[in-house]
């Protein structure tokens, strides 16, 4: 690499000068509630008025073998007190609270960075579960690094003693004494967490207690404790952000959010069909407690059955919503393609993950594009939303409720496990600034001649919306080829050749805005081209390179099908485009059939998120040939 | 739920202006004749009536019902009818399936509609056979049954539609066949029920599994072989003039249902069961009577109404959203929030 990149300012703990940014892990066993830690580390973070992001990087398994190597369970945040687009390429301080967490996660942390180590866990049984012969403790192998080690397990026993509670119950609390620490060393404020703690063991006032004195014993150690060497306090300063009220935000939460905004401004109650699946879950999780916005919620006994709950509450004037991830929404594929042929609203979610077939249920990946695109009998369109933050599933899922409803379609709407789980600061918008599409149901026939025509198409080729009980307009839909205008069962092939060309022209005639670019020229040797959860590093990656005087532009793709009508012509202004994706290259498919552009694939399928190191050198390696 | 209004209708408004093409002499005829002639009488509304079906022959039967209708995909009818009765609990809704359908492909879907007790009629029509893909053997086709898939026979045991619903959890069974002039009175019974109630219809498929259900369902000898139960009545079979009028008896030795004589009427001295629509306990034998040795049941078999699923969904909503806040604003700033002014920064 030419230069660091920004992301990669080293904590500069010794000199205590105040880092622009700071990228810190957690990591432990799956048991020892790292992902809790990490999250109330970035609200704190958050509170004290750091920009962020963050990386949940955590097992399939539920309770993996306690100290086992695929056991580990990791949080990363990256924080500072300037823009931050990725959870960060390399940590400058990982907290390593067993010998395998330590393992593996040590080869990520940037030299000269700081672990902090529980000693108490580096026992012979540990060490060997994690595949040590020799503690790395006394072998010399940390050399590289700065090492703070020490029992923060008897710490945290002691601390919590007077709440007499058993070894193993008080051991529980370590995450909290680390995390006490962590707060200490980032001078963030305790309050809020206390206020949480309280408010998560209401019932259970010893256990609140308990954690409570373990966070302030992480705390008071970190102030008081006399350790010479590497542990000292840092100042992030705040970053400076458009003025507004903020709150953190998961694109779990996002998406459930934006489907509720989406459906009030449609004015139509939301029903929402789901079935548990990683990294999915969590939006059903969410929307089962938004009862009282109109939302129904129900768990169905599979995918199929989920999607075909949510059509029929479609079909009987309700906005159908379904969630999943890759394998589930390979079951829904039938039932999509009925809701095409009826030309039904419906909202689909795809949070990708690792695949083919199971693959890496709690990895990130991009790999259903062609899918979501392609991906169903017959000639079957529909269009294709890609969410690039947390915070941008919140406009992302507005957006394809709009469209569904105004063009009668369903419509995929892709984040990934990434987006899902990862955590950012979010200005919180204001509702009334998002323009209402509010649904006219058909009330009274459309044809002066009688019968109701079920399939006569707007200006905008969509169909009438008819909900059962209406008078008059009883009609019959079905995934049988309809008639033209009718909407009664016709095998003619005239008809089928107008009704494929209809469906066609639909969808490839939504409105949506232009292509523009995201950072750079419009123009040059290079354009990179993302869609995604790849926004933030490909961001980064980009403004370093333009710092470095390199003719390169950013152009990220919200609408990756039906493609901005503008694309084509947009992309030839550059000599070179290049796509890095999480799968093998399918976006660049699209673009090379859609555009007939030049694209070239970088591609990445391990299961993270592009660091931007590998991304710099991918550009420069492009502009380079 | 409202109740709802009675409209006068006559068979000619559940008529659409579709041909239908089911083939001639299909059971099916005679079943979409009994539903229309059926709809009136119940003071039905078309405009509130959904008819939601899977794949398969008996599905086609949406597009000949001048009501609303939803020919959906295979095997998934009962969960488009469930979102559909989520999303407008005062619709009425007919479902309409097949041996094929209901028990094979969609019997996932079957066994969670029932268990929920979505308020819906379902129709299972059963030809023990699969008629549209012309003439596979179906998951309740008889052992040996003969075709396509299985020249020298099939060796897989059958399901049985009944028994399969009640042990899902159904609240109401019936049993019916295509040209019996009973089905009528069956079908108003199931429209009675509120919740899912579980209607088998034989349906005699002409072309590929003909006439498999005369044993019982001929009119010759149909009295002996057919038994209608009727809540509050005897478990009555047969007459005088076809060699004596038979009963069902509780055998308590072997805890199952053995046939006896009645003589001179004296049902009550044979020990003749009363037909309870709310015993389920008897219900499970009804339904598993061996055909041959037994009459084959008929009629309301089982009818036991319990709370559905959507009232159960609705009023948790109802709880739920009772004395809550519904501002998007306030929903959107949930949490712990902070103000930027400015430039400076304000934890709140």
């Amino acid at each position: 690499m030419a230069t660091q990149a920004a992301d990669n300012s080293a904590l500069d703990i010794e000199t205590g000068t105040a880092p622009d940014a700071v990228v810190v892990r957690f990591a432990g066993d799956s048991g020892d509630g790292m992902q809790l830690t990490g999250g109330q580390f970035t609200l704190s973070t958050a509170l004290a008025g750091n920009d962020l992001a963050t990386f949940p990087d955590f097992p399939a398994e539920i309770r993996a073998p306690q100290g086992t190597l695929f056991g580990v369970s990791a949080f990363q945040i990256n924080f500072g007190s300037r823009e931050i687009s990725t959870a960060g390429d390399a940590p400058d301080v990982l907290v390593a609270m067993n010998p395998a967490a330590l393992k593996t996660n040590l080869d990520a942390l940037k030299p000269g960075g700081l672990i902090i180590i529980d000693t108490g866990e580096f026992t012979k049984r540990n060490l060997d579960k994690a595949k040590y012969d020799v503690s790395p403790l006394e072998d010399g192998s940390l050399a590289k690094w700065k090492v703070l080690a020490f029992d923060i397990s008897a710490l945290t026993i002691e601390a919590v003693k007077p709440f007499g509670l058993g070894n193993k119950d008080a051991l529980r609390s370590k995450n909290m004494w680390t995390l006490g620490l962590a707060l200490w060393m980032f001078d963030r404020d305790r309050q809020p967490i206390v206020d949480w703690l309280n408010a998560k063991f209401k019932n259970k006032p010893d256990i609140a207690g308990a954690n409570i004195a373990a966070l302030n014993a992480g705390h008071a150690y970190g102030e008081t404790a006399e350790i010479s060497g590497p542990l000292e306090q840092v100042h992030v300063a705040p970053v400076s952000s458009e003025p507004g009220l903020y709150r953190t935000i998961t694109g779990a939460e996002a998406v459930s959010l934006g489907l509720v905004a989406g459906a009030q401004l449609a004015g139509l109650p939301m029903f929402f069909g789901g079935y548990p699946i990683t990294p999915a879950s969590s939006i059903l999780h969410h929307l089962a407690r938004m009862k009282e916005f109109g939302v129904t919620t129900f768990q169905a006994e599979d995918e199929i059955a989920a999607i075909c709950a949510a059509i029929g509450a479609s079909y009987a004037g309700q906005l159908g919503v379904t969630s999943s991830s890759g394998p589930g929404i390979a079951l829904k594929t039938e039932a999509m393609g009925l809701a095409i042929m009826t030309e039904l609203p419906l909202v689909i979610v795809n949070s990708q993950r690792g695949g083919p077939s199971t693959g890496l249920p709690t990895k990130t990946e991009q790999s259903d594009l062609y899918q979501a695109v392609y991906g169903r009998n017959g000639d079957a369109p529909l269009p294709v939303i890609a969410a690039s933050s947390p915070a941008d599933v919140f406009e992302c899922a507005i957006e394809a409720c709009r469209i569904a409803v105004e063009y009668m379609t369903p419509v995929m709407l892709l984040t990934d496990g990434y987006i899902a789980n990862a955590a950012e600061p979010w200005k919180v918008p204001d509702p009334e600034s998002f323009e209402p599409f509010e649904v006219e149901f058909l009330t009274e026939t459309n044809n002066p001649d009688g019968k109701v025509l079920a399939y006569k198409r707007d200006e905008k080729g969509a169909r009438p919306w008819i909900k059962p009980g209406t008078p008059g307009l009883m009609h019959r839909i079905g995934g049988i080829e309809k008639q033209q205008d009718t909407g009664n069962i016709d095998y003619d092939p005239a008809n089928h050749q107008a009704m494929t060309d209809a469906r066609k022209a639909k969808i490839d005639n939504i409105a949506i805005p232009d292509q523009g670019v995201t950072l750079g020229d419009e123009g040059g040797k290079l354009a990179v081209v993302g869609w995604g959860s790849t926004f933030g590093p490909i961001r980064r990656a980009v403004d370093n390179c333009r710092r470095r005087g390199l003719d390169v532009s950013h152009l990220h793709f919200r609408h990756v099908w039906p493609l901005p009508a503008n694309s084509g012509e947009l992309l030839r202004k550059y000599d070179k485009v290049l796509v890095p994706e999480m799968n093998t290259g399918q976006f660049k498919t699209v673009l090379r059939d859609q555009l007939l552009v030049d694209a070239k694939s970088y591609t990445k399928t391990s299961g993270q998120p592009f660091k931007i190191a590998e991304l710099e050198a991918a550009i420069e390696l492009a502009l380079e040939s | 739920m409202n109740a709802p209004v009675k409209v006068e209708t006559t068979l000619k408004d559940w008529e659409t202006d579709q041909e239908v093409r089911w083939c001639p002499g299909c059971g099916d005829y005679a079943i979409l004749k009994a539903v229309q002639r059926t709809l009136p009488q119940l003071g039905s509304d078309p405009a509130n009536t959904v008819f939601i079906s899977g794949i398969g022959c008996s599905s086609r039967f949406p597009y000949y019902m001048e009501t609303y209708g939803f020919h959906t995909i295979h095997g998934r009818a009962p969960a488009f009818a469930t979102g559909v009765k989520l999303a407008n609990p005062d619709l009425d809704i007919w479902m309409v399936t097949g041996d094929g359908d209901g028990l094979s492909i969609g019997g996932n879907h079957l066994l969670h509609v029932l268990r929920r007790n979505v308020n819906m009629q379902i129709m299972l029509f059963n030809n023990e056979i699969y008629g549209l893909t012309k003439g596979q053997y179906s998951p309740t086709s008889r052992i040996g049954t003969k075709t396509p898939s299985t020249p020298i026979g099939s060796v897989d045991r059958p399901a049985q539609p009944c028994a399969f619903a009640l042990g899902a959890g159904a609240r109401f069974v019936a049993r019916g066949f295509d040209v019996s002039k009973n089905l009528p009175d069956v079908l108003k019974a199931a429209h009675a029920h509120q919740g899912a109630a579980f209607i088998e219809i034989f349906q005699n498929c002409i072309v590929y599994n003909k006439d498999v259900f005369n044993e019982f369902a001929a009119p010759k000898g149909a009295e002996d072989r057919q038994l209608w139960l009727e809540d509050g009545q005897p478990m009555l079979f047969g007459s005088e003039k076809t060699g004596g009028v038979k009963g069902l008896k509780f055998d308590r030795q072997n805890c199952c249902l053995e046939v006896v004589d009645v003589v001179d009427g004296d049902w009550e001295a044979a020990g003749v069961l009363v037909h309870d629509v709310t015993n389920r306990s008897a219900a499970h034998m009804l339904v598993e009577l061996p055909f041959g040795e037994f009459p084959m049941a008929l009629g309301v078999i089982y009818d036991d109404p319990r709370p559905t699923y959507e009232s159960g969904v609705i009023e948790e909503r109802k709880r739920a959203s009772e004395g809550k806040d519904t501002s998007i604003a306030k929903l959107l700033a949930k949490g712990q929030t902070w103000t930027v002014s400015g430039t400076a920064q304000d934890p709140v």
